[in-house]
């Protein structure tokens, strides 16, 4: 594991990244040995210019782009960059915040392997990319309405589809199907508080 | 087709032939076609023969993996992660429980490690099998795909007399592995081992030198470095480019830096050193199974760790304590839970850099769990790939992008 940086490494490298991107990254943090950045919506493009040219830096691969729903903020979505210098062999992490109707500057001039990426987090979240030269749904199904990643959309969907062989063709219903069974397993297994009677004063002697 | 000119006088015609009319079409191929390698839609804009534009139609094998592992504890997704690419399933399931791992802090016993490595190389051989095969098919030659399929069904033995499963195995567990492995089946896996590079070298007989193969394939799809590097394309995409980039060696995960291997690569970054790429790549998985054996041998011990916040208790322990079948059944319905935070972990899979990006909210189930998935970025580059190649090269880049649909589509 000696590609691995230390955490000390990591706060070295993200302190570099933040003081050489002339407040373009507002911060960063480090866990679980991986480094992630934080930028506003509006900078991502100059952003990932910036990590991709700086001869220190040299991130050039984009990995992934994918988007994570948060629906009780204000500002619901991230959509996280995951980035690869081969070069200096580090990865790293950008992460933007947008909701439903801030676009996201699309990333296609800087890294053109990102064009499927941002269709599929449109397609998912409906989080917008402008600037992309063909932001047309990829995964899902031709005419399909909703965003299915979102929290908010119900795990069996709306419409499902059965051929239907009095009109000799495909069909589009309601889902008839029982709610998809959410089993609620948590429970106080550990770190539970129980207060056992009398045991306050115990508590208040120490 | 029939235009009107076809049929005016002899004389007319020799001023014509200056400007013989092209017709542009636009071609609808798959998404049954036995070259779409499953269920591919592309919508081919051709001029004459030459192809102008490629727009794949993706997503008909859609199953929404990844809303569905949010719905479930971190025990119960490894399945999803079999039937992602079901030709390597246990390749996707070792970056799935390594980014667990990670979140945990678990430490894997080194025979645990040693058996994930000989299934992974396993799963290798499985996968690039398939695409040798397939792809020696695409171009008219059949026999290989027989002989390459008889070895996939010995190894899926092998999988079978691991796990219980051919296919969607299940086997890799947070920690380490299910269970240990019978040394008669080590024996086996060994016996195999000497008998196989036989069979590639006859595959290569019947394919490395072959005209026809190779009137189809040199030349065809080149990808220059900084075009591989610009669109994402990782494994052998990016190693048939001539860039030595295997997550194996420059980022190793499990024991692979005390493993011996070396990495092939390509020259001319065409169809067919991508070919020659994955034969290569066999015989080294080959090498490395042998020095797991090797090692299996002299290690005895745990295949599964000991942390039993994670780890659930044997069959043997429960049949006879309670305390063990009550830890059985809390392991089994709510299960463990996982720090919140995030981690992206990726692993040499043997399409390329297979990633999962799991984000995590402290409870027993995945936030959110992305699927980095390596054929999806090579399958986006399929537009500019063939463009100003004939139509007979579209199935030709296609089968060398080695491209499966259980992990584009999720």
């Amino acid at each position: 594991m000696t590609w691995r940086m230390s955490d000390e490494a990591l706060e070295t490298l993200g302190q570099t990244v933040v003081a050489g991107s002339a407040g373009l990254i507002d911060g960063f943090s480090v866990a679980f040995g991986e480094l992630t950045v934080t930028a506003r919506v509006g900078v991502i493009v100059e952003v990932l210019t910036y990590l991709r040219d700086d001869p220190a830096l040299r991130f050039h691969q984009l990995i992934d782009i994918c988007g994570v729903d948060y629906p009780q903020r204000p500002q619901r979505f991230d959509v996280v960059y995951h980035l690869l210098s081969m070069v200096k062999n580090h990865r790293i992490r950008v992460k933007i915040q947008t909701d439903e109707d801030t676009p996201v500057a699309s990333v296609v001039g800087v890294h053109p392997g990102a064009e499927w990426f941002e269709r599929e987090t449109f397609d998912m979240f409906g989080v917008f990319f402008s600037g992309h030269p063909d932001l047309r749904r990829l995964l899902t199904d031709y005419g399909f309405h909703g965003y299915p990643l979102r929290k908010d959309f119900p795990m069996s969907g709306y419409v499902e589809v059965r051929y239907d062989d009095e009109l000799k063709r495909v069909v589009y219903e309601p889902v008839k199907a029982v709610e998809f069974r959410n089993w609620d397993f948590l429970s106080p297994w550990e770190g539970a508080d129980y207060a056992l009677p009398g045991d306050e004063k115990a508590e208040t002697a120490k | 087709m029939t235009l009107a000119h076809d049929l005016v006088p002899a004389s007319d015609t020799v001023a014509h032939t200056e400007e013989t009319p092209v017709r542009k079409f636009s071609l609808n191929f798959g998404p049954q076609h036995p070259a779409a390698h499953g269920v591919l839609r592309l919508i081919l804009e051709l001029d004459g023969e030459l192809v102008e534009r490629v727009d794949p139609h993706i997503g008909l094998l859609h199953r929404g993996t990844e809303k569905l592992i949010e719905a479930r504890p971190y025990t119960q997704n490894t399945p999803y992660f079999d039937r992602l690419d079901y030709v390597a399933p246990m390749n996707q399931e070792h970056a799935f429980v390594i980014a667990i791992e990670r979140m945990i802090g678990l430490e894997v016993p080194i025979r645990g490690q040693l058996i994930r490595v000989l299934y992974c190389e396993i799963g290798r051989i499985l996968n690039h099998l398939l695409n040798i095969t397939t792809q020696a098919m695409d171009v008219g030659a059949l026999t290989p795909i027989c002989w390459g399929f008889e070895e996939r069904e010995k190894l899926m033995v092998f999988y079978e007399r691991a796990s219980g499963a051919r296919m969607h195995a299940n086997y890799f567990r947070p920690g380490g592995v299910r269970q240990d492995l019978p040394d008669a089946l080590v024996d086996d896996i060994e016996r195999w081992c000497g008998t196989f590079p036989k069979l590639l070298d006859d595959i290569e007989t019947l394919i490395t030198g072959n005209r026809i193969f190779k009137q189809r394939n040199v030349d065809i799809g080149v990808v220059s470095k900084d075009e591989a590097l610009a669109w994402g394309f990782t494994g052998v995409m990016l190693r048939g480019a001539g860039v030595a980039w295997d997550l194996r060696r420059n980022q190793p995960y499990e024991c692979y830096d005390e493993l011996e291997f070396d990495i092939p690569l390509g020259l001319n970054s065409d169809c067919y050193d991508r070919y020659l790429c994955r034969m290569e790549e066999m015989r080294q998985s080959v090498r490395i199974m042998r020095q797991c054996i090797e090692r299996l041998r002299k290690t005895p011990g745990l295949v599964l760790s000991d942390d039993h916040k994670v780890s659930p208790p044997r069959r043997g322990e429960m049949k006879r304590s309670m305390e063990a079948l009550i830890h059985h059944f809390k392991l089994y319905s709510e299960g463990f839970h996982v720090p919140a935070g995030e981690v992206y972990a990726a692993v040499e899979a043997p399409k390329g850099e297979f990633g999962v990006y799991l984000v995590a909210d402290g409870t027993n189930k995945p936030y959110r769990c992305k699927i980095r998935a390596p054929s999806f970025a090579h399958l986006s580059a399929m537009d500019w790939m063939n463009r100003g190649h004939m139509l007979a090269d579209v199935s030709a880049v296609l089968g060398s992008l080695d491209i499966v649909f259980g992990e584009i589509d999720r």
